[in-house]
């Protein structure tokens, strides 16, 4: 579906309609040209290229954002977060009735019983709970790794799904590379430039990217970044540079965003919508390609509060990505009752004390509409960022 | 976990209070007697692999929960969120951080010893991970990733099973080699299969006793005390074949009489409901939330919380034959590590082969592991069994969350509920 | 004559419903809630038995040859008449106890003058509150009084108050309390003494009496007949139950006490006997409640510990705003934008409300909002008790609120489809009208632990 997005606001509008969707539309519209299979997966990571290599339409579930809740609480205590009543809310109004089912990635224990409350409130839906290895031996997390995708590939053949070709799923790693690619290219430019990838934008880019098939993405994303290379309108401002950490499953509404870019912090790393990003460089394209997807899980994956950090300290990789994109200090940003990431601040924050770099740290939920607490919270620490880096 | 001496008591009471005596003076002297210390977990805890090492367990979920008995939790947890710990996570975690810092004085008033090995047995809750790396960074010990998939799919694969063995094989044992400087000796750790196989019939034997009108145990809050050393440091040794065999003697004369359970106020004399219990309990306020039953004459006939730390009334025995398949699917096998649609499959078999009135939810706050999803499994086993379901909120062991008030209200009305329905007809 | 009563102790009032022998509603009394509940629930008892007696008075002046309007006029001048002197009787009694608190000596004149003008002026306007088409914010003493004395209070304070004094410290000595907050510290004190005295207010044969005497033209004889035997009446208590937020400590023995889930259900069948799905939001808590054809309750849900979305969540917000209570419901029927507002938590609204002022948002708009939040957080329950059936009963103070009824209905219809809604506007008695039910019952039963008991009375447990 390409649309008349010849210049930068109209490829900006097209991304936020498909990001303000909540009924997926664009999906609906592949299925009926294509008449091909679409699974949702919920947030963090899992190998779309394998989904897209059986002709399957992988489509992003990242929560309802500021949409009302009037059935998805009733299943969920006060105590819990918001994405699953979120998630359940589009289940039951029929906005995911495109899908033909849901892949829940290992993320804590609420996504994981998410996906036995799917089977049960959904049957007939394809629900896969993919357990990805804390082990990262090939011979034995890769090998139950590997076991457990090619599981997730026979269940989408008995819903109709193509049977797994190793050229198809070849062909699909590198469209994925390509998109994932782009977007490391992104978060570089915003990294040395970043008055002109401001993040609201490439945040919109990143969600809409979720429900389009991957080519339509790259098509998207090659011409933000023509528009925005050659843009000289954009010019430096004196803003904070600031990482955002915490945000990788239930997101922040994009209010949230814009508030902490005009209160004058300029997002120069996040852990938004990760899925991209998750493996930090290109899955080679050589050998056997499921082999290649399974090696890059174990050993080429971004460090994660979700994921077993087998020996080095905790908060490390934190550092280090302050260091590499230059930031002048850390916004932890979590969702309220996530428990990986709240559960992993006391040690990112402790890393981040002893190797000097200030940071502040809030709580929101998906549904917040009213920032301003968060407002004088963010505008206070840019403020003393830059004071600081004056000084 | 004493009971007050007024009341009967029985002597496998007094046996488990001297082995869990024991075990904490034990875990006092590891460090003098050169011996060494292996943190772990209750669920897909590996006791007997530890005991075939020589090594002492120790488990803070446990330590957790009697600081909650104790009345200490609420400073602990008071400590670790001063410290930077969020008032969102789980109440056991920021106790047990609370605890360390302050000297890590055990719930007996005697020190822990430090941590020789953290073996993250990652079984059915996703806090450990993040509880052992906490710890880690408190230690700096090394630490072994059990890593136990979750039964997504409702059962038991070929694939989760060789995950686990390979686990154990690759990681597990030689960690345990590495700090003890011994080898693995399979034959001694299927010695202690063999015993932990002969508890565990016992302790069914003691849990389906349940079936019995009136049912001579509480499988809920008496039932917590009746898995203490299985699911804990003593499952494969002789003091727990001795505990479990004296338990079942005397649960079986309680059979014999036609008595109730005992309670910390003496033996319930008349079994006015007979409910099923999903949820950990609160620990805070144990005894009184105890007691909101035995005052409206409820018996928990059947519960979840008891299968924590394995799940035995299917048939599972650990198996000296199979010693670490058998392990393997022991972990892959407890209750929190059960997919929602097999946890409602249990609680309707629960009520329905217990001849419950109805089953009850006590959700926590800390443990998401088993509260997402509660309301609906509320909603599919009243659909199932036909029986109420209620619900209930507090947490494990943060005081804060325990309103007495509130829990008391919403039981009296729910058993309230249960007699008008019997009544009903004649009622009016 | 027998009656059953039933007494609902919710956290903000307290309500008595009594029933005569063939379950017939004789009377409804409700005062508000206060520490000793023993007091509480014998203010609701005694102003039902005057309800009672009205009722009774009403009946025999049926019999006299008067017409409907005429009766009616004199039925409300007496009822009003009788206010008038409950009133004035509290007021003396509010009197005696400021007179025992002013014998501290370390209470200076100017704070004894003070308390003599203020006490003097509300006397003065007793009369005023009680004229034929005066409105009243509340019938509860501690209003009606509370307002007053601090309108003259204030009153006499800015005429009284030196001009320096008043600020703290500018004499260079301790900061001092000020003349009207000395005047406020000591009604605040007076106030909960007179509540929680047992009080002779509900003496219906001497107040009756003085109410005949002042009304504006002489009683007729068919009136006073009435009265007297009205008066005459003896009215035994035959059996009780007690119900609420307070039931833990409800001072009726244990066999007298039923959960407000039954009651209420009960009730809201008695009130509409088709009604299978009850959603009552009081103070505190919320409830949903389904029950059977015979008024059974077949499930239920409550809000958990957290206060979000419950009627007192309205009072910060009414609070807040500097409005009364019921103010809140009208202005948000008018709200043409209703602001979508996502948190209902308490602890929150303040700051919310502010900022969303600030950004200019008209009051209208954000109530409007507000009222559909609690309601989605009532509807959440609802469906977790199993859903809306055909008919629907909302019970309970919020109910009164017409921006929330109306933001219930639609969510019901669009969520259910359509369903019966009823409102009863006696539904704040619906959970003592429940409990009544259940104490005839036990009466019938000849059940003589909660009937006899009921009668001795049991020991009283007071909050200090």
């Amino acid at each position: 579906m390409t649309h008349a997005h010849d210049d930068l606001s109209g490829l900006l509008s097209h991304a936020e309609e498909l990001y303000r969707d909540t009924s997926f539309s664009a999906v609906r519209a592949w299925k009926r040209r294509t008449g091909g299979l679409a699974l949702g997966f919920m947030p963090i990571y899992v190998p779309r290229e394998l989904l897209a290599a059986q002709d399957v339409l992988p489509v992003g579930l990242m929560g309802g954002g500021e949409m009302e809740i009037i059935r998805g609480d009733a299943y969920y205590q006060s105590y819990i977060c918001h994405i699953p009543r979120s998630t359940i809310e589009l289940g039951l109004n029929g906005s995911l009735d495109a899908l033909d089912g849901v892949v829940f990635p290992a993320i804590c224990d609420v996504i994981r019983n998410l996906s036995g409350m799917w089977t049960m409130l959904f049957p007939g839906k394809l629900v896969h709970y993919l357990d990805v290895p804390q082990d990262f031996d090939p011979a034995v997390g890769g090998a139950f790794y590997r076991d457990d995708l090619l599981h997730l590939s026979r269940k989408i053949v008995a819903h109709g799904g193509r049977p797994l070709e190793t050229e198809r799923l070849r062909a699909a790693i590198v469209a994925y590379n390509r998109a994932n690619g782009l977007v490391r290219e992104l978060y570089e430019l915003r990294r040395e430039q970043p008055w002109k990838v401001p993040t609201h934008e490439l945040y919109l880019l990143l969600r809409a990217g979720l429900v389009v098939p991957v080519d339509e993405q790259i098509a998207m994303l090659e011409r933000y970044l023509a528009f925005v290379e050659d843009d000289d309108e954009r010019r430096p401002m004196d803003q904070a540079r600031v990482l955002l950490t915490g945000s990788f499953c239930e997101q922040p509404p994009l209010g949230l965003i814009k508030t902490l870019e005009r209160t004058g912090c300029y997002i120069v790393d996040d852990d938004f919508v990760q899925v991209g990003r998750w493996i930090r460089h290109d899955v080679p394209t050589e050998g056997d390609p499921l082999d290649a997807l399974v090696e890059a899980f174990l050993h080429d994956a971004i460090a994660s509060p979700t994921r077993w950090c087998e020996s080095e300290a905790k908060g490390a990789d934190l550092v280090r990505r302050v260091e590499h994109s230059g930031a002048e200090g850390v916004i932890f940003c979590a969702p309220s009752f996530c428990d990986p990431a709240l559960l992993d601040q006391p040690m990112t924050v402790a890393a981040v004390e002893r190797a000097g770099i200030p940071w502040t740290a809030f709580k929101y939920a998906e549904n917040a509409g009213q920032f301003q607490v968060i407002r004088e919270q963010a505008g206070t620490f840019a403020d003393s960022i830059k004071l600081w880096s004056g000084a | 976990m004493s009971a007050p001496s007024v009341v009967p008591k029985d002597a496998s009471q007094d046996r488990q209070k001297r082995m869990i005596a024991a075990h904490f003076d034990r875990l006092a002297e590891v460090e003098e007697r050169g011996e060494k210390a292996v943190y772990t977990f209750v669920p897909g805890n590996l006791t007997e692999l530890l005991l075939s090492f020589g090594v002492a367990p120790v488990l803070p979920e446990i330590n957790a929960l009697q600081s909650g008995m104790r009345g200490l939790s609420k400073d602990y947890i008071a400590r670790a969120e001063k410290d930077g710990h969020s008032e969102d996570v789980c109440t056991y975690v920021k106790c047990d951080i609370g605890m360390s810092r302050g000297g890590n004085v055990g719930p007996t008033g005697k020190r822990l010893p430090k941590p020789d090995l953290l073996l993250l047995s990652y079984t059915g809750c996703f806090t450990f991970l993040k509880w052992f790396e906490l710890l880690r960074e408190e230690y700096d010990a090394p630490t072994a990733m059990l890593h136990v998939p979750y039964q997504g799919g409702g059962t038991i694969t070929d694939a989760m099973r060789k995950y686990v063995v390979d686990q154990l094989k690759s990681k597990v044992i030689p960690a345990l080699e590495r700090i003890t400087g011994r080898a693995y000796d399979e034959d001694l750790l299927s010695e202690h299969l063999a015993r932990s196989a002969k508890a565990e019939d016992d302790l069914v034997h003691v849990l389906e006793s349940a079936r019995h009108r009136p049912s001579p145990i509480d499988a809920y809050f008496g039932g917590v005390y009746y898995i203490g050393p299985i699911f804990t440091a003593f499952r494969g040794t002789e003091d727990a074949v001795d505990y479990y065999a004296e338990l079942r003697a005397e649960i079986d004369e309680r059979v014999r009489l036609g008595l109730g359970p005992v309670t910390p106020d003496g033996e319930l004399e008349k079994e006015r409901y007979r409910v099923v219990v999903e949820g950990p309990p609160n620990w805070t306020s144990f005894r009184e939330f105890w007691r909101m039953f035995v005052d409206e004459g409820a018996v928990v006939v059947a519960s979840t919380y008891t299968k924590v730390g394995g799940v035995y009334d299917n048939g599972f025995r650990h198996d000296p034959s199979r010693p670490l398949e058998s392990l393997a699917e022991y972990c892959l096998g407890c209750y929190t590590n059960l997919d929602l649609p097999t946890r409602v499959d249990m609680l309707s078999r629960y009520v329905t082969d217990y001849e419950a009135d109805g089953f009850l939810i006590n959700s926590v706050k800390s443990c998401n592991s088993f509260s997402a999803g509660q309301l609906l499994i509320l909603r599919q086993v009243e659909e199932r069994t036909g029986r109420p379901g209620g619900f209930i909120e507090s947490d494990l062991v943060d005081p804060r969350y325990f309103s007495a008030a509130n829990i008391k209200n919403r039981l009296e009305s729910y058993f309230q509920m249960i007699e008008q329905k019997r009544s009903r007809g004649d009622a009016r | 004559m027998r009656y059953a009563v039933g007494i609902d102790l919710g956290s903000t009032t307290t309500k008595a419903v009594v029933l005569d022998e063939q379950g017939a509603v004789l009377g409804r009394g409700i005062t508000n809630s206060r520490s000793n509940y023993d007091v509480a629930c014998e203010v609701a008892l005694a102003e039902a038995l005057i309800n009672t007696r009205f009722s009774l008075v009403a009946s025999g002046l049926a019999r006299s040859g008067f017409t409907e309007d005429a009766r009616t006029a004199l039925l409300g001048e007496l009822e009003r008449r009788f206010r008038e002197q409950q009133y004035r009787h509290q007021l003396g009694v509010l009197d005696t106890v400021l007179a025992e608190q002013l014998e501290d000596p370390s209470i200076v004149d100017a704070t004894r003058a003070g308390v003599a003008a203020v006490v003097a002026g509300m006397r003065a306007r007793a009369g005023a509150l009680f004229v034929e088409g005066a409105s009243r914010k509340s019938d509860f003493f501690r209003d009606l009084a509370g307002s007053l004395y601090m309108q003259l209070a204030e009153e006499h304070a800015r005429v009284h108050t030196p001009k320096r004094s008043c600020a703290a410290g500018d004499d260079g000595g301790a900061p001092r309390a000020s003349l009207f907050d000395q005047l406020v510290g000591l009604y605040d004190k007076a106030i909960l003494e007179v509540e929680n005295r047992p009080t002779a207010a509900a003496d219906f044969d001497a107040i009756v009496e003085r109410a005949l005497a002042a009304m504006d033209d002489a009683a007729p004889a068919a009136l006073k007949t009435s009265v007297e035997v009205a008066a005459a009446t003896t009215l035994d208590e035959w059996a009780k139950v007690g119900t609420g937020y307070g039931r833990q400590r409800l001072p009726f023995p244990e066999g007298c006490i039923r959960s407000e889930i039954l009651c209420h259900g009960l009730g809201a069948h008695t009130m509409f006997p088709d009604t299978r799905t009850v959603l009552d939001i009081g103070g505190q808590d919320t409830k949903a409640i389904q029950v059977d054809d015979q008024g059974i309750v077949t499930s239920f849900q409550m809000n958990d510990r957290c206060a979000a979305g419950c009627g007192r969540y309205l009072g910060y917000i009414a609070d807040e705003m500097n409005l009364g209570l019921h103010e809140l419901g009208p202005l948000a029927v008018q709200s043409t934008r209703p602001a979508r507002i996502n948190s209902t938590c308490t602890v929150f609204a303040g700051a919310e409300l502010r900022e969303r002022l600030s950004l200019g948002e008209r009051r209208e708009d954000i109530l409007a909002g507000l009222h559909r939040a609690i309601v989605i957080r009532a509807m959440s329950l609802l469906a977790r008790s199993g859903g809306v059936s055909d008919e629907f009963t909302f019970t309970g103070g919020v109910a009164r609120n017409a921006a929330a009824t109306g933001a219930l209905r639609r969510l019901v219809t669009e969520n259910y489809g359509p369903r019966t809604m009823n409102i009863s506007p006696d539904s704040i008695y619906t959970g003592a009208l429940g409990a009544a039910l259940f104490a005839l019952r036990s009466g019938r039963s000849g059940d003589g632990a909660a009937a006899a008991a009921a009668r001795d009375g049991a020991p009283v447990e007071t909050i200090p």
